[in-house]
């Protein structure tokens, strides 16, 4: 996974509470074999109508958020299924980072495990970066992690928590697996130990 | 040493590493592998250029797209469908795990094929990317199922990071009237416990009733634990299960097997084990069931009427007025009364032999209602083999089902096997979503006893009526 860094991008306005998995990516586009190519039908049947032609007014439509890095949406963003087709999507967009009230667990945590920071802010404060996402492409904000904050275009500062953990294998690109595999002797370990008391397995 | 439950046992022997917080690394014996949630996670190891850990302990088959008419030996038509399989047929073969193409007469649902080849066995922990795999939790093995970057993560290292769930028990007590099966028991275990009633937990099943079922009966049981929300579902191994593994191709032998049983027999959990939570259900006081509504939960007594939004309480008014809605049907009209237009034996909840079995018995000498469309997906190769030679497959086929080659089939709307909008469908599965088995179709959940007497009928059908007493023991 690449290193997540300080970035400056437009942020993009969502005012949408409950946004589910299936609006983030139908599940017609679950036959792919691939993690990438998804973000053409990010937010499919939102952002195109039934002959395939984009809906003009749809946000990611708009001229100033084409190339929008950041989200800011709702509560419960993520809602439904597990589908990990959801936050490849999102990523495959070139989102980078999610602000919204709260999220739906699995998909906060298929966020992580895909580099997309999910940023949990409270309500009011999510109204003055949704104000200011309003603005279009002059919107830019900074997004700090190691800092754990986001300035608005303004240059208004909002802190946002995050856990320790997660936060270290973001700022250093580190996977699960990668993590797993520093503890890589305790699995050989195991193995030689359970392949002697367990051989038929 | 403190009493533990059967899913302490487990979690302990496999535990590679616990982090402070609690986090830890649990080993996995067995890694199940189908062809929708694998390809990426293959693609992820090749970018990174890893290789599978552990080849020899991870199986792979495609099941999900899969045609189960016979013109698959053709290829598959759907172009999306074929690569998907054909991912599968390349990911298998370049990474060296265990693989039964589609070609091969032991291919079959990941969930069937797994018990039926010996790979699951008891005290393992299993997973894969499908939240059915609670099945394997039968045998008293750890299953559950996983996402894309677990699967991943599974290949590379062969190692889960996971919590630990709470315990709870379900009891079911005593014996099942006649007509009542394991389908009856797992439904009905849903619709008092509610689709989240599991969250949390790891369940044990137990009790006389449990007890008294055959493997496949097992089987179904666990195989709907994620429907009532919990991770795993799991029965403690006994005679039954020794001689169901017993001589299974991959099932150990010899001295190897004599290690193995000292093991599996002490996998139970110990009397004074500490429950998180206890469910108890008299085995007599469960009927044959049917679902009504778009929610595994939405079950009833085929004797009873269609609720009403109002017989229920909070979120789940809308909820009911919804299904009801998109079920087409009218509060207080008799269940009995719903007429079906297609009836679908099979998935890896009811397509075992056993299944088809007592569907073929209730079928034998008798035809479908005229103009319905029936079909029996057996669960793998080998159980559709099985069931030609006791004589099955002819007594499916004069009563007017097709006999198709084995896959998910209709139990989700990925092959061509689907119900059009409005088609409403007496099913074996597990799921009645809406647009489970097709955009608008209408899915009706039951044993595979209730589906052959629907499929007479053409319509919901109390099975209890079609059957022949048994002699009275003289
Ligand atoms: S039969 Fe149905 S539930 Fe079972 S693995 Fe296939 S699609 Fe999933």
């Amino acid at each position: 996974m690449d290193k997540f860094e300080t970035f400056t991008g437009i942020a993009a306005p969502l005012p949408i509470i409950n946004v589910d998995t299936d609006m983030i990516i139908p599940k017609q586009f679950l036959k792919t074999i691939k993690r990438t190519g998804l973000g053409v039908n990010l937010f499919d049947e939102m952002r195109y109508d039934d002959n395939g032609n984009e809906i003009p007014d749809f946000v990611l439509n708009q001229p100033a958020y084409r190339d929008a890095e950041i989200l800011i949406s709702g509560e419960n963003f993520g809602c439904g299924s597990s589908r990990e087709h959801a936050p490849w999507a999102i990523k495959d967009f070139g989102i980078r980072t999610i602000v919204a009230p709260s999220y739906a667990d699995i998909f906060h945590n298929n966020c992580f495990k895909n580099g997309i920071l999910p940023i949990v802010l409270p309500q009011d404060q999510v109204d003055v970066l949704m104000k200011d996402a309003e603005k279009g492409q002059n919107a830019r904000m900074t997004v700090d992690l190691e800092a754990q904050t986001i300035t608005s275009s303004d240059g208004e500062v909002f802190h946002f928590e995050i856990d320790s953990f997660r936060k270290h294998c973001l700022l250093n690109g580190l996977d699960d697996i990668a993590l797993t595999l520093e503890k890589v002797s305790a699995i050989d370990s195991f193995e030689a130990q359970a392949g002697q008391a367990r051989p038929w397995v | 040493m403190s009493p533990k439950t059967l899913y302490d046992k487990i979690w302990d022997a496999h535990l590679v590493d616990t982090a402070e917080d609690g986090t830890s690394l649990l080993y996995i014996d067995r890694h199940l592998v189908h062809e929708v949630t694998s390809p990426q996670a293959f693609e992820g190891l090749r970018l990174a250029g890893r290789k599978v850990r552990a080849p020899e302990k991870t199986i792979a088959v495609p099941d999900h797209n899969v045609p189960t008419t016979a013109d698959r030996v053709n290829g598959i038509t759907n172009e999306e469908s074929r690569i998907q399989v054909e991912a599968l047929d390349t990911n298998a073969k370049e990474f060296g795990v265990h693989y039964y193409p589609v070609s091969d007469v032991r291919q079959g649902i990941v969930h069937i094929i797994g018990p039926e080849n010996g790979w699951t066995l008891p005290g393992m922990t299993i997973v894969c990317g499908d939240s059915h795999t609670a099945t394997h939790g039968a045998f008293g093995a750890l299953a559950h199922g996983i996402g894309t970057s677990e699967v991943e993560h599974v290949l590379a290292t062969q190692t889960l990071i996971q919590s630990k769930s709470k315990n709870m028990k379900v009891e079911i007590t005593g014996q099942l009237a006649p007509g009542v099966t394991a389908k009856d028991i797992t439904l009905s275990i849903i619709g008092k416990t509610g689709t989240a009633g599991g969250t949390g937990y790891v369940i044990e099943y137990c009790g006389e009733a449990i007890r008294s079922l055959s493997m496949e009966g097992r089987m179904t049981v666990c195989n709907m634990a994620i429907e009532g929300g919990a991770r795993a579902g799991l029965i403690a191994p006994d005679e039954t299960t020794f001689e169901y593994i017993k001589g299974r191709p991959h099932a150990p032998k010899g001295a190897q097997w004599e290690a193995a049983m000292e093991w599996w027999k002490t996998l139970y959990s110990d009397d004074d084990a500490h429950w998180d939570k206890v469910v108890t259900i008299r085995g007599e006081d469960i009927a044959p069931v049917v679902t009504w509504g778009t929610s595994p939960e939405d079950v009833l007594p085929i004797d009873a009427v269609v609720p009403a939004p109002e017989d229920f309480e909070g979120g789940k008014v809308q909820g009911a007025k919804r299904a009801l809605e998109y079920m087409g049907l009218t509060p207080g009209q008799r269940l009995q009364d719903i007429e079906i237009d297609t009836v679908f034996i099979g998935s890896c909840t009811n397509g075992r032999i056993e299944d088809l079995r007592a569907a073929a018995k209730i079928l034998k000498g008798k035809k479908i209602k005229p103009g319905l469309r029936a079909m029996v997906v057996p669960g793998s190769g080998l159980v559709r083999a099985q069931a030609e030679e006791e004589g099955l497959a002819q007594i499916f086929q004069d009563a007017g089902f097709e006999w198709r080659l084995a896959g998910c089939s209709m139990c989700l709307a990925m092959n061509p096997d689907q119900l059009a909008p409005g088609e409403r469908c007496a099913a074996t599965s597990n799921r009645n979503f809406e647009g489970r088995q097709g955009r608008g179709g209408r899915t009706h959940l039951m044993s595979p006893q209730m589906a052959a007497a629907a499929a007479i009928t053409g319509r919901l059908t109390d099975v209890r009526e079609m059957m022949t007493p048994e002699p009275e023991p003289a």
